[in-house]
């Protein structure tokens, strides 16, 4: 590898985790106006015009916070545990596939860290590791509610885990890698993946749902009965780094449904495009057409959220077990005899 | 027995059909209610800059009425005082000295005036209990402050400013 | 190499810390760090699906499980039994025949050579899957259904019985 290579995999790196913290903080002023919008409100509107500088100012009202660490709460396990949260947050998007290959002056750059073999595993395991952070900020912080808020993070994450397998393992079959790469490659023009698994997206994005912690999900944070779930005992930026993880799952889990069903960077019309704007361009259209899907989805994700109340802890536990778990196994012979007898 | 007022309706709890139980149809049209909603006008009005009218019994800040010559109306008689379930009300009366006739009408007026806002409750019984026609909760919303002392008014922030300015 | 003699380092210093750890959930923390030094050493070894299958099976399921367990028995140090001492000499003892087993298990064995992979390949998942695919078909099948009744058992499990008269909401 070159060093300038190595330059240019430094710098997309930079960009792609500068995009997503500021598509992170964006999200919550989006979230806000969302809400109020849904609820014939205004929403922020003082900070700036259209209250665009709200998110600054939630930051710095974050920081300049007094940090409380509770006397009976293990300190060292209380600080890793936002730290973990936002950590793993942010290594979910080295796999994801932002565009084709960019062609600049005789150069191919890939718009893409790294395409290991095992891409949608990775981004698997990343979210599986997530709970960790949730689970010991609550344990640390020596509290009931945080310590109820963090067993039922774990439960509600295993248990949604097992049928997004499954409604993976069904995508699979029908793409035959495991690369995201691969996978966006293949859905060229306009054969997504959607059209051949509408209820492997279902389960997917019902999953996604309960894996973000968001709503009808969140009863890790539940306000009404956990007061604050497992962020009780948190203040100051340890708080922000937990809000803040969840909106860059959030932002991380929309760019994997868009990348595995939706096309990813994918348009219809785009060999047209790609054709009359040159190589250099053409490839930047459809990173934007990939990020206006992204931010479609964030917005779904708010939508949802501001319409559907929460679930009841034995709903979800049943939702989980005994119908995503029997429809995604249903979804996987399916599509298998439908492999095995159509091509 | 017959029903009064022949609303009552008995609620039949029945068994949800299957499109009920499958929950997607209800998500769907949630997710429909709320997006109407999305784009309706904001009902919200954006206080310090605009505001809601008031009616026309509405009782705001107080205030101490001048009469036609501009001399305050008020004499200390204490009533307001006396009639104010809150105790909100507080005045040291003076005698009116040579000179004086155009600032205060009656011989003897009210030297300090204070209305503490954080004990008030707004109920306009100084209102109906004066007899001189000297205070009004005619006035604004009481703005907000950071300071206890602060919602203690005076007369200068009680008193109508003078006719001819 | 030397990356693998530090993470090997790694490794057995965490699993020390893990059963010298006073409190049980910090000796489960302690495993998971084991663990994810295990899957690195799958992947200096090119085994790419091994290392991100443990670290998606044991790292995110199996110690999640593992900890959720623990902070919700909660174990205390007031709540440890205090062991009576014959308990504790039977112990040492045990552990030192345990010891002498294995370092002289240890010595009977011959240095080899080191292993060298025919195919450096064979970690990636295609390869693995033709592997699987082809030669052990059949355990393999048998592997995933057994898995898969498994799964299918515990959600009867938690399937209600429908002649229990059903919980009033």
């Amino acid at each position: 590898m070159e060093l300038a290579d190595i330059a240019i995999k430094f710098g997309l790196i930079i960009i792609i985790f500068l995009i997503s913290l500021v598509v992170a903080m964006y999200s919550t002023y989006a979230e806000r106006k969302i809400a109020a919008f849904f609820q014939d409100r205004v929403g922020p509107n003082r900070a700036g015009p259209f209250g665009i500088l709200q998110p600054l100012a939630d930051g710095a009202k974050m920081f300049m916070k007094e940090e409380i660490i509770p006397t009976n709460a293990t300190p060292f396990l209380f600080i890793v545990g936002p730290s973990l949260a936002i950590l793993t947050a942010c290594i979910g998007s080295a796999v994801i596939p932002w565009g084709q290959n960019l062609v600049i002056g005789g150069r191919t750059i890939p718009l893409q860290v790294t395409d290991i073999n095992v891409g949608i595993l990775y981004i698997f395991g990343v979210v599986s590791l997530g709970v960790y952070g949730v689970m010991i900020g609550g344990w640390a912080s020596n509290n009931k509610y945080s310590l109820l808020g963090a067993i039922r993070a774990a439960s509600q994450n295993i248990s949604y885990e097992i049928s997004m397998g499954l409604s993976i393992i069904a995508l699979l079959m029908v793409t035959g890698t495991l690369s995201l790469g691969e996978i966006a490659q293949q859905q060229h023009g306009w054969h997504w993946n959607v059209l051949y698994q509408p209820v492997g997206f279902l389960l997917f994005m019902i999953c996604a749902f309960a894996e973000t912690n968001r709503t009808p999900f969140d009863l890790p944070e539940c306000e009404t009965e956990l007061v604050g779930g497992y962020h009780t005992e948190y203040s100051s930026m340890k708080l922000g780094f937990y809000l803040f993880a969840e909106y860059i799952n959030m932002f991380i889990s929309s760019a994997v449904m868009a990348t595995l069903y939706w096309g990813g960077y994918n348009y219809p019309g785009m060999d047209w495009v790609t054709a009359h704007t040159g190589p250099a361009i053409g490839p930047l259209i459809g990173t934007a057409v990939f990020f206006a899907k992204i931010f479609l989805f964030i917005f779904f994700f708010m939508w949802v959220r501001w319409t559907i109340p929460r679930f009841r802890y034995d709903q979800l536990m049943d939702l989980g077990w005994k119908v995503l778990i029997p429809l995604a196994i249903a979804n996987i012979v399916v599509t298998g005899i439908v492999i095995t007898f159509f091509s | 027995m017959e029903s009064l007022s022949n609303k009552k309706k008995q609620i039949v709890v029945k068994p949800l059909n299957f499109w009920e139980r499958a929950y997607l149809p209800a998500i769907v049209q949630g997710l429909s209610i709320t997006m109407s909603h999305f784009f309706r006008k904001p009902v919200t009005i954006q206080y310090p800059e605009q505001k809601r009218e008031f009616s026309e019994n509405y009782r705001g800040l107080h205030s101490l009425k001048r009469d036609e010559n501009g001399a305050e109306r008020c004499t200390a008689c204490g009533l307001c005082a006396l009639s104010c379930p809150a105790e909100a009300i507080t005045m040291t009366a003076a005698e009116r000295q040579k000179g004086e006739e155009h600032l205060y009408r009656e011989e003897k007026y009210a030297a300090v005036y204070e209305i503490n806002m954080l004990r008030c409750i707004f109920c306009g019984l100084c209102e109906e209990a004066c007899p001189k026609e000297a205070i009004y909760l005619d006035g604004d919303i009481i703005p907000s402050d950071y300071l206890r002392k602060d919602f203690i008014y005076g007369k200068d922030k009680l008193v109508e400013p003078p006719l001819n300015q | 190499m030397s990356t693998f003699y530090f993470i090997a380092f790694l490794s057995i210093f965490f699993s020390i810390l893990v059963i010298s750890a006073k409190n049980p959930v910090h000796s489960i923390l302690y495993l998971i760090l084991t663990f994810f030094t295990f899957t690195i050493h799958y992947i200096l070894m090119n085994a790419q699906f091994l290392a991100i299958v443990n670290f998606i099976v044991y790292m995110g399921a199996i110690l999640v499980l593992f900890l959720y367990t623990l902070m919700l028995i909660n174990l205390n140090k007031e709540s440890e039994p205090v062991k009576p001492f014959m308990v504790k000499i039977a112990a040492v003892f045990g552990g030192g025949i345990l010891a002498v087993a294995l370092v002289s298990s240890l010595k009977s064995l011959g240095v080899s050579d080191p292993v060298v992979l025919k195919n450096p390949e064979l970690g990636l998942v295609k390869n693995l899957g033709k592997v699987l695919f082809n030669e052990f078909l059949l355990p393999f099948e048998v592997s995933s259904v057994l898995l898969l009744s498994a799964m299918v058992g515990a959600v009867l499990l938690a399937t209600k019985d429908p002649k229990e008269p059903k919980a009033t909401i």
